[in-house]
C-alpha cells in the first residue's frame, strides 16, 4: 500500500503516481476496494441503466404519439411502463447518488476510505447481475412484471415467471442498497476527520446520513412485501390472496410504507447536493445550516407516516383519509423551509451561472412547482379525481427528474473536475441546461392538461381529444432523451480534457469543505492522516 | 481504533435490518386486528342488525351472481333475482358441487355492485363465513341469510351480490392425501 501520507495542506504537491499500485484492467474493477473505483464504477452503471430505462420512456412516448395501437402491444407496453419505473429508480436515481457518497462522503468528512471498503465492493457488484435479471425477464415467455413498478397483486401473484425474475432482481438491488447504507452511515458516524462535529459536516453528507436511516428503516418492508408475493405465488400463502383471506390492499399498505420514504432516499441526496451548489455559486454561507438540519430529519421523519395517500381510491374511513391527507400536507412545511433557505442563500449572493448553478436553480424551481403538485394530490377529495392519471405522471417526474435528476447533474458539474481533473466546457455544459430544460418542460408540463382532462396512465391507447398534447409531450421527450446522450459526450470530453484547461484543487472560488484541499484530479489515495477541522 | 467502533455500528444496524424486515411481516396480523377492531373490511363475520322494521315503502331488486376461479365446481343460485323490500329478513339458497372425485376445499368471497351497497347489504348467515370443504362429488345446499339496511342510499335500486369460490390451495392437497390413504375425508367444518 501507498506510504507517503497526504498532508493536505501541502495536497497539490502530491501526486497521484505515488499511490496507484492497484491491479490493472478489469481485475482491478472487479477487486477494487478504493471508495473512488466504486463510486467511479456506481456511476457509469447507473448511467448504463439511464439509458437503458430512457429507451423504454422513448418506445413509450413512440406509441403514445398517437391515438391506436401503433408500435407495440399493449402487454409489451405494460411491462415497458413497469421496467421504465423500476430501472430508473433502483437502477438509476438510486446507484447515481451512492456513487456521488461513495467518491465524495470520505473526501468531505476527512476519512482514508468508506468504513467497509470490501462490503463496498459487494454492494456494488451485486447490481450488474440483479440489471440482467431484471431485463432478462422481459426475454422469458409471459415476459417482465407488467403490472407497474409498485408490482401491487392480484396481477403480480397471476403473472408468468418472468415476475419471479424481478421479484429476485428487486431482492438484490435493496439488499445492495441496505449494505450501501449500512457503510455509509459508518463512515460518517465513525470516521469524520478529528474535530469535524456533525453539526459542521457538509449538507451533503447530512442528507446522506438521514437518507440511509430511510434506506435500512423501509428497504428490509419491501423485501418483505415481495417475498410475500413470491410465497403466494409459490408456496401456496395467502398474505395477499382474497381466497384465503388475504387482502391485496394490504399489500399496497406495506409497500407504500417503503415506497413513500423511498421518494425521499431519492430526494433528500439530491437536497444534500444543492445545498451544496447553491453557497457555492452564491458565495455565501448556506443560510439557516441549523434549520436545514432539522427540515431534513422532519421530512424523514413524515415520511414514515404518510403513505396511505398513494391509496386514497381504496375505500378507506373518512377519518384515515383525513389523516392522511394532513399528515402529507405538513410535509410542506420543512421543505418549504429547506426552499426559502436556499433563496435566502442567494439573497445578495455574488451569484454567478455555472452549469452546476444552472442545473440546481432548475432543480429549485421546477421541484419546488412539483411539489405544488404534490400538495394538490395529497387533498383527497381532489386525488379521487386525479388518482392514476396522467397528472401524477408530470407530479412525480417534476420530483423525480427535474428534481433528483437534475440535482445528479449538477452533482457532475460541480465535483466532476475533482474526479477527472480536467474542467467540462462550459459552453457544451449551458447547452445541455437549457436544452433538457426546455425539453423537459415540453415533455411534462403538458401531462398535467392530459391528466386533468382524464387520461388514464400506464395505457397504450387514449382517446382522440387526447392527440394533441401527446404529440407535444412526445417530442418533448425525444427531444430530452438526446440532450442526454449530448451529457454523454459532455462527460466523455471533460475527462478526456477537451477543454484544455487543467482543473485546479479548488475550481470553484466560493465553494467550501475538505474535498477542494485536495488535487484535481482527487490521488487514488486521500486523508490518510486525516486533517484537522478546527 | 476505529475498527471494533465500526464492527459495533455495523452489529447494531444490522438489528435495525432484521427488525424492519420482520417489521414488515408483522404489518400483516397489526392490519387484520386493525381491520377485526375497527369493523373494516371484515367479510368473514356475521353483521350485527340492530332495526328490523321492513320498509314496505322501497323495492330493491338483488341479483345473485356465483363464480368460480380455478375449481372444477358448479355454484349457483337458485333464483338469480329478487324484489326485498330494506330491513325485510330474506333466505336464498346457492347449490354447490364438487365435480371431481376427490375432496376439495375451498372459500367464497362476495362483492357487491356498486360497491357502496356492501356497506349496507347485512349477512346473518352466509357460507362465506367459513372454508368449506367437498368430499369427492358432493352436492350440497347453502342459504345466505341476509338483510338489508333501511339507510340504503335513495339512488340504490339494484344490488348485485356476486360470490366467487376460490380453491384454498394449502388446504386441500392434505385432504387429498389422506383420502387416497383410505382415511375418512374430515367433515366440513361450521
Amino acid at each position: 500500500m501507498a506510504s507517503i501520507p497526504l498532508d493536505p495542506a501541502h495536497g497539490g504537491h502530491a501526486h497521484d503516481d505515488h499511490h496507484d499500485h492497484h491491479p490493472t484492467g478489469l481485475k482491478r474493477w472487479l477487486t477494487t476496494t478504493n471508495h473512488k473505483d466504486i463510486g467511479t464504477m456506481y456511476l457509469w452503471f447507473s448511467f448504463t441503466m439511464f439509458i437503458v430505462g430512457g429507451i423504454m420512456a422513448m418506445i413509450i412516448r413512440a406509441e403514445l404519439f398517437q391515438p391506436g395501437l401503433q408500435i407495440v402491444k399493449p402487454e409489451f407496453f405494460n411491462q415497458l411502463t413497469s421496467l421504465h419505473g423500476l430501472i430508473m429508480v433502483f437502477g438509476a436515481i438510486m446507484p447515481a447518488f451512492v456513487g456521488f457518497a461513495n467518491w465524495m462522503l470520505p473526501l468531505q468528512l476527512g476519512a482514508p476510505d468508506m468504513a467497509f471498503a470490501r462490503m463496498n465492493n459487494w454492494s456494488f457488484w451485486m447490481l450488474p447481475p440483479a440489471a440482467i435479471l431484471l431485463i432478462s425477464s422481459m426475454f422469458v415467455p409471459g415476459g417482465s412484471v407488467a403490472a407497474g413498478w409498485t408490482m401491487y397483486p392480484p396481477l403480480t401473484v397471476q403473472q408468468g415467471y418472468g415476475m419471479d425474475l424481478t421479484i429476485f432482481a428487486v431482492h438484490i438491488l435493496g439488499a445492495s442498497s441496505i449494505m450501501g447504507s449500512i457503510n455509509i452511515i459508518t463512515t460518517i458516524l465513525n470516521l469524520r476527520a478529528p474535530g469535524m462535529t456533525l453539526m459542521k459536516m457538509p449538507m451533503f453528507a447530512w442528507t446522506w446520513l438521514i437518507t440511509a436511516f430511510l434506506l435500512i428503516a423501509t428497504m428490509p418492508v419491501l423485501a418483505g412485501a415481495i417475498t410475500m408475493i413470491l410465497t403466494d405465488r409459490h408456496f401456496g400463502t395467502t398474505f395477499f390472496n382474497a381466497a384465503g383471506g388475504g387482502d391485496p390492499v394490504m399489500y399496497q399498505h406495506i409497500f407504500w410504507f417503503f415506497g413513500h420514504p423511498e421518494v425521499y432516499i431519492i430526494a433528500l441526496p439530491a437536497f444534500g447536493v444543492v445545498s451544496q451548489v447553491i453557497p457555492a455559486f452564491s458565495r455565501k454561507k448556506l443560510f439557516g445550516y441549523p434549520s436545514m438540519v432539522y427540515a431534513t430529519a422532519s421530512i424523514a421523519i413524515l415520511s414514515l407516516i404518510v403513505w396511505a395517500h398513494h391509496m386514497f381510491t381504496v375505500g378507506m374511513p373518512v377519518a384515515g383519509q383525513l389523516y392522511f391527507m394532513f399528515a402529507t400536507m405538513l410535509i410542506a412545511v420543512p421543505t418549504g423551509v429547506k426552499v426559502f433557505n436556499w433563496v435566502a442563500t442567494m439573497w445578495r449572493g455574488s451569484i454567478t451561472l455555472e452549469t452546476p448553478m444552472l442545473f440546481a436553480l432548475g432543480f429549485l424551481f421546477l421541484f419546488t412547482l412539483g411539489g405544488f403538485t404534490g400538495i394538490v394530490v395529497a387533498l383527497s377529495p381532489v386525488d379521487v379525481q386525479i388518482h392514476d392519471t396522467y397528472y401524477v405522471v408530470a407530479h412525480f417526474h417534476y420530483v423525480m427528474v427535474a428534481g433528483a435528476l437534475f440535482s445528479a447533474f449538477a452533482a457532475v458539474y460541480y465535483w466532476g473536475p475533482k474526479w477527472t481533473g480536467w474542467m467540462y466546457e462550459e459552453k457544451l455544459g449551458k447547452i445541455h441546461f437549457w436544452w433538457s430544460l426546455i425539453a423537459f418542460n415540453i415533455a411534462f408540463f403538458p401531462q398535467h392538461f392530459l391528466g386533468l382532462a382524464g387520461m388514464p396512465r400506464r395505457i397504450p391507447d387514449y382517446n382522440q381529444q387526447f392527440t394533441e398534447w401527446n404529440q407535444v409531450s412526445s417530442i418533448g421527450a425525444f427531444l430530452f432523451g438526446t440532450a442526454q446522450i449530448f451529457f454523454l459526450i459532455i462527460v466523455i470530453r471533460m475527462i478526456k480534457g477537451k477543454s484544455g484547461v487543467r482543473a485546479p484543487a479548488k475550481p470553484w472560488d466560493g465553494a467550501e469543505g475538505l474535498e477542494w484541499t485536495v488535487p484535481s484530479p482527487a490521488p487514488y489515495h486521500t486523508f490518510e492522516t486525516p486533517p484537522v477541522v478546527k | 481504533m476505529p475498527l471494533p467502533n465500526n464492527r459495533t455500528t455495523l452489529r447494531k444496524l444490522t438489528v435495525i435490518v432484521a427488525v424492519m424486515f420482520a417489521f414488515g411481516f408483522a404489518l400483516v396480523p397489526i392490519y387484520k386486528r386493525i381491520c377485526e377492531v375497527t369493523g373494516i373490511n371484515d367479510f368473514m363475520r356475521p353483521d350485527q342488525v340492530k332495526n328490523t322494521q321492513v320498509d314496505l315503502s322501497r323495492t330493491i331488486r338483488v341479483e345473485f351472481d356465483a363464480n368460480i376461479r380455478n375449481l372444477p365446481w358448479s355454484f349457483k343460485p337458485e333464483v338469480t333475482v329478487l324484489d326485498v323490500h330494506p330491513g325485510e329478513l330474506t333466505t336464498v339458497v346457492y347449490e354447490v358441487r364438487n365435480q371431481t372425485d376427490r375432496a376439495m376445499t375451498g372459500q367464497a368471497v362476495p362483492s357487491y355492485g356498486p360497491a357502496l351497497a356492501g356497506l349496507y347489504f347485512r349477512k346473518l348467515e352466509c357460507f362465506c363465513f367459513a372454508k368449506q370443504t367437498f368430499a369427492a362429488t358432493e352436492t350440497r345446499q347453502m342459504p345466505v341469510v341476509f338483510v338489508i339496511d333501511p339507510e340504503l342510499p335513495k339512488d340504490v335500486h339494484t344490488i348485485t351480490l356476486s360470490y366467487t369460490f376460490f380453491e384454498l390451495p394449502g388446504a386441500a392437497p392434505a385432504e387429498v392425501a389422506a383420502d387416497r390413504a383410505g382415511k375418512p375425508v374430515p367433515a366440513a367444518p361450521g
